[in-house]
């Protein structure tokens, strides 16, 4: 790797200088583990947005927060970040405190918001170039340095147009490759793929498989279960402020059943008589979707669903529609929660 | 793909940003300014009609009444305009960075180890810009006007780096007032407010004599008036004189006291 195109001061040798203090290495950095936070706490006014959340990355993982809109992911992420002050509770980032420590902490953490946080009136390749100009590049090396992510990410076509111009996959492209210019050992994704068409999702998805190949922790919050369960080693499931849940995605989705049976029914009067069927045969209570007729059914075992529907049509109830599907986040949700995802009180 | 990341067990975390390069992130973000200012030309007309506009108008309108002809008006009101159009324009500044904070790019700025000035610094050197369009387009209107300043080249050019200075050192009130309130049509309305007194109950159109006793009282105590005193003995006397340092000191005690503000409070929004 050329030296010259870095940002980050590799220590060079044991050999430091303690003359310069304000180049001196500040605290030995932990490298086990990437964030170790405990009791979390953000507040707005009357609004506890964060309730006092635990959370332990390790370094060189996916870590996954999942959560609804509203749940307090963004704001969570924005504390570790240094962007929200810490209310309450106390973040580690590689072992340097980050309410103490803020510009060092900035030195270790990448970040790609929700909303690219890339500037409009610049074009792609002037914005790469100012933000490492800014991280303290040379300009040449900031040029060649913007040069090569723009490459990386498919947008050497893209590289003069201004941002304005660009669609929202493109955005968020350059976002994360500006937030890879110092190369940071620690990446916030904040929701990267919402909002992007399927294919700009699996090429994300791609990314960000690379970057944790190359050595990267990750640490993104999803709304998706798919998405944590496609990317992310460990999930932790953030409801109203509170982690609810933490595991492998297995772990999580056993808790509702490797898969789900939906069955609409056509006489929505026969839902109880059909649940207690469903029952007989598993052994738990299905949930009743919200429409009326309507329900999701957790199998430990996708080939029962065979079982249910014979046993529906012996019984002569009728159905309109079946499927069996992964649970999605609104049954682990119920599964955890007890409640549905429903919109909580906006988030600040 | 080339290595894109660097462990943390390899780095060398600085506790804070040198000197040379907190210069060097200024510059660089006023460089963002300044390709900001070019891709929205629209940003100088405030410091291109006003100075075009306000010398033309009040020259014609006031200059017979308040000083009995055009001719002997020209070196109150040329000074005059100078200061008011410079006020303006640094509420443009405080404006202009309320807006620019509400985006999404902020968080990246604030997100990056750099100084916390230099987000804040950046844009008002691009504005030295702005000032100084405003403060030529004044003068040289002026002068086809028929202004024949008496300082000469050296008292003109005095009084244009004055102008300059003055309307920058003003500037920093409105990017704390930026980072403080929580729109731009706050920052607008509030500079309105401290602005529009300010500068029409000074000398910046009328001489002092004119005025009533208590208002007089006020004038003279004006920040706004003894900057203006302080520009129209180096452009129309060619003197520097003491009401140029006060003006002067003036304007580097504005600044240390909300340069610190400004960068203070908009650590703490985040």
């Amino acid at each position: 790797m050329n030296s010259v195109q870095t940002t980050a001061r590799p220590a060079a040798g044991s050999a430091t200088a303690s003359a310069a203090g304000s180049t001196q290495r500040v605290r030995a950095v932990d490298s086990e583990l990437a964030v170790s936070a405990t009791g979390l706490v953000k507040r707005f006014g009357e609004v506890t947005a964060v309730d006092g959340i635990d959370l332990t990355v390790r370094t060189g993982e996916v870590f996954g927060v999942l959560g609804p809109n509203g749940a307090g992911k963004t704001t969570m992420l924005r504390m570790l970040t240094t962007l929200l002050p810490i209310d309450g509770g106390s973040a580690r980032v590689f072992g340097v405190d980050v309410a103490s420590a803020p510009h060092q902490i900035r030195q270790l953490v990448g970040v790609t918001g929700q909303y690219a946080s890339v500037d409009e009136n610049l074009t792609a390749a002037e914005n790469l170039w100012l933000i490492g100009r800014l991280l303290g590049l040379p300009s040449k090396a900031a040029r060649a340095r913007a040069r090569e992510l723009l490459g990386q990410f498919g947008l050497e076509d893209a590289a003069q147009r201004q941002i304005k111009h660009f669609s929202g996959g493109m955005r968020r492209r350059l976002d994360l490759a500006a937030s890879l210019i110092a190369r940071p050992p620690l990446i916030f994704l904040d929701e990267p793929t919402t909002g992007l068409d399927p294919r700009t999702r699996g090429q994300m998805w791609d990314t960000i498989r690379q970057l944790v190949r190359d050595g990267a922790t990750v640490l993104l919050t999803t709304q998706y279960l798919d998405e944590a369960d496609q990317l992310a080693d460990r999930i932790a499931v953030i409801d109203r402020g509170r982690k609810v849940a933490e595991g492998t995605p297995n772990q999580l989705k056993t808790s509702v059943g490797n898969s789900t049976l939906y069955i609409q029914l056509t006489d929505s009067n026969r839902t109880s008589e059909a649940a207690a069927l469903a029952e007989t045969i598993l052994g738990e209570p299905p949930t009743l979707t919200p429409e009326a007729g309507g329900l999701s059914i957790a199998l430990p075992d996708p080939n029962q669903a065979a079982d249910v529907l014979i046993a529906l049509r012996t019984a002569q109830i009728s159905i309109s529609t079946a499927s069996v599907r992964q649970p999605t986040l609104d049954e682990v949700f119920l599964a955890i929660t007890g409640h549905y995802t429903d919109t909580p009180s906006e988030e600040s | 793909m080339s290595t894109m990341i660097i462990p943390a067990a390899g780095r060398r975390l600085t506790p804070h940003t040198p000197l040379s390069e907190t210069v060097s992130q200024t510059f660089s973000m006023a460089w963002r300014a300044l390709k900001k200012m070019q891709r929205n030309p629209e940003q100088f007309f405030d410091v291109i009609i006003q100075p075009l506009l306000f010398t033309a108008m009040f020259t014609y309108i006031f200059g017979g009444a308040i000083a009995g002809n055009v001719q002997s008006y020209l070196p109150i009101i040329i000074t005059g305009i100078m200061v008011q159009t410079s006020l303006t324009a640094c509420m443009a500044t405080g404006t202009q960075l309320r807006e620019d904070m509400e985006k999404g790019v902020f968080d990246r700025f604030r997100s990056l180890p750099m100084a916390r000035i230099a987000p804040l610094a950046g844009p008002m050197v691009a504005d030295l810009l702005r000032f100084g369009i405003a403060a030529t387009l004044t003068i040289v209107t002026g002068l086809i006007m028929g202004y024949r300043p008496g300082g000469g080249v050296a008292g003109v050019l005095a009084g244009w780096l004055l102008v300059v200075v003055a309307g920058w050192s003003l500037s920093w009130i409105f990017a704390w007032l930026g980072t403080l309130l929580r729109t731009a049509q706050a920052v607008q309305g509030v500079g309105m407010m401290v602005m529009f007194p300010l500068t029409f109950l000074s000398n910046a159109f009328v001489p002092l004599t004119t005025l009533p006793g208590w208002l007089q009282a006020f004038v003279k105590v004006n920040p706004v008036t003894l900057v203006i005193d302080a520009i129209r003995d180096l452009m129309n006397r060619g003197e520097l004189t003491g009401k140029v340092g006060w003006a002067v000191l003036g304007c580097a005690v504005v600044v240390a006291i909300f340069a610190p503000l400004a960068v203070s409070s908009y650590s703490r929004k985040a």
